[in-house]
């Protein structure tokens, strides 16, 4: 039981990690920054409960706003650039941040025993939850608390003026510009609610884990996070959760079975689902098998051909 | 009220725009046409501040805009169109116009009901915007659905969402019949009695000529006529540059 549990957990806590990037990718950005973010909550939020023994809520609260204040700094710089540009400067991001890590070492006493990042090593003993006597499901209960209310909250802001705008500015610059959008001022906004949330999912995932290490928070978990919206789709805050579910759930824990066939399957089945839906897995658009094998137009790129004319 | 003085904007070597003095009165429909490559756009894109002048400036009422990021300048008061049409596709009809809705009025809302507040494309001025457009059936349709005419409509309501004080139209007849024309004629005229102001740039002339309270004509970037549409019309230089040249033909001769 304490499997599937566990199985729950990793699915909450890279919910929260494709919903961060989800907020980002609204306003049309490619981030490869929300690994780092991620490790910045993780970090943050291991120590604040492990070094200097806060609650874990106040903790996650805290890692989240550290780590959105951290990407509201870096947004600025970064968001100036543009598409492939923009993916080059986050992932340089995201790696500054793990070798930052990496190096960090950074430990005080507590009951006998040194605790904090030790470099290399890691960050050890971040043991929250069996100190305090929480046992599995009720950290799964926790977590699945936590992705609700920020699924309600990015729910709320998809219906409202907030929402929209991203959304403009993610379909058009030039033309957010000219009906008064400040693109600085939404795409920042966008990258430090992407960061908050980053920084909760990454606060949570310490505590799951116990043990944390610069290694986990590499190119490979920054792609993952920019994969959930993108395969989801961008309609809702529900295509990021079906896509965690797809891969975490289905192409990762799924086919155990098939051994090392696995990562072979992976990706084709990555590439069949974005071919078979391509604007995501929870997009508008049904299944059409003369768009996999023809080169039909989609209507969306008939209708942009058509006003380009 | 808007003023441009001596703007000018070169693209390396090409002067798109040379030297151009404008001014703009409150309440008026103002064409300015030229032919092909002659800098219109471009002097709409130096208002709006898609482009930073190499010289000049753009004053509105005293203000000086030449300096300010474009959603600034729409915050003072400035809308545009697009000559090829800038609708956000993936929103709804309702929603394009309530995205817009970040002029001088609103901005006094609280922070929090301006962006967090469910529902609010349904608003009474977006509702007034909506039948406007003549779009109210089609509000909750996503705006890549529409007709190629309805996109122009929707567009131009989404420049009056702002509560512009002067809107900038690109060519909103370009694509568009006749019958059409007139339809936009008595549009852009319902625009001034709404109290904005008219920049319209266009190539039909029965539209301008029809319409406008004055025109100015552009020919290579430089203004080589200003007056009401007889004056213009009378005028040789505009002649000669819709026409060709008949003092160019001479001089080949001559030559």
């Amino acid at each position: 039981m304490d499997f599937y549990f566990g199985l729950l957990q990793i699915f909450g806590v890279h919910t929260l990690l494709g919903l961060s990037a989800y907020v980002v990718l609204l306003t049309g950005q490619v981030t490869m920054a929300q690994a780092g973010f991620y490790a910045i909550g993780a970090y943050s939020a291991g120590a604040a409960t492990a070094m200097f023994g806060l609650h874990i809520l106040p903790a996650v609260i805290l890692a989240g706003l550290v780590t959105a204040g951290i990407a509201c700094i870096v947004g600025f710089p970064a968001l100036r650039v543009k598409g492939l540009m923009l993916v080059v400067a986050t992932l340089a991001f995201g790696e500054m941040v793990r070798l930052f890590f990496f190096n960090l070492t950074w430990q005080v006493e507590r009951g006998g025993e040194m605790v904090g990042p030790n470099g290399a090593e890691g960050f050890r003993a971040i043991r929250y939850f069996p100190e305090n006597g929480w046992e599995v499901w009720h950290v799964t209960v926790f977590i699945w608390i936590v992705v609700a209310v920020i699924m309600a909250a990015l729910w709320w802001m998809d219906h409202s003026r907030a929402g929209a705008v991203l959304r403009a500015v993610g379909h058009d610059e030039t033309a957010a510009q000219s009906v008064g959008l400040n693109l600085t001022a939404v795409k920042v906004g966008a990258m430090t609610l992407g960061g908050f949330i980053a920084g909760v999912g990454g606060g949570i995932y310490a505590h799951t884990v116990t043990h944390i290490e610069h290694g986990v928070f590499g190119v490979l978990l920054a792609t993952f996070a920019i994969a959930y919206p993108i395969l989801g789709g961008l309609g809702s805050v529900f295509g990021t959760v079906i896509a965690v579910l797809f891969i975490q759930g289905f192409l990762i824990e799924g086919l155990r079975f098939v051994g090392d066939w696995r990562s072979l399957l992976f990706g084709a089945l990555i590439v069949v689902a974005m071919n078979l839906r391509p604007h995501g897995l929870l997009g508008e658009h049904a299944p059409n098998l003369r768009r996999i094998f023809g080169r039909e137009k989609t209507e969306r790129e008939a209708l942009n051909t058509k006003e380009a004319k | 009220m808007l003023a441009l003085d001596n703007l000018s904007k070169h693209f390396g070597g090409v002067r798109a725009v040379d030297a151009v003095d404008l001014t703009f009165r409150e309440g008026e429909i103002f064409g300015l046409i030229g032919p092909n490559g002659s800098g219109k756009s471009t002097t709409v894109n130096l208002i709006t501040g898609l482009y930073t002048p190499t010289t000049g400036t753009v004053m509105l009422d005293g203000h000086d805009l030449t300096q300010m990021a474009q959603h600034e300048r729409t915050a003072m008061g400035v809308a545009r169109t697009f000559q090829n049409i800038r609708l956000f596709g993936n929103l709804s009809v309702a929603q394009n116009l309530w995205v817009a809705q970040n002029g001088r009025t609103q901005r006094r809302e609280h922070f929090m009901s301006r962006w967090f507040k469910a529902g609010g494309e349904h608003g009474p001025e977006i509702e007034d915007l909506l039948r406007f457009s003549r779009l109210h059936t089609k509000r909750d349709l996503p705006a890549s659905a529409l007709s190629f005419g309805e996109m122009r409509r929707l567009e131009m309501a989404r420049a009056l969402a702002s509560n512009p004080r002067i809107v900038l139209l690109d060519e909103p007849a370009a694509g568009a019949s006749l019958e059409d024309g007139q339809l936009l004629a008595e549009r852009i005229r319902d625009i001034r009695e709404r109290g904005v102001t008219v920049l319209l740039i266009e190539h039909m002339m029965e539209l301008v000529m029809g319409i406008s309270d004055r025109i100015a004509v552009l020919n290579f970037g430089r203004k080589i006529a200003e007056g009401t549409p007889a004056e213009v019309q009378a005028n040789r230089d505009v002649r000669a540059a819709y026409l060709g040249s008949k003092h160019e033909d001479e001089e080949l001769i001559h030559a």
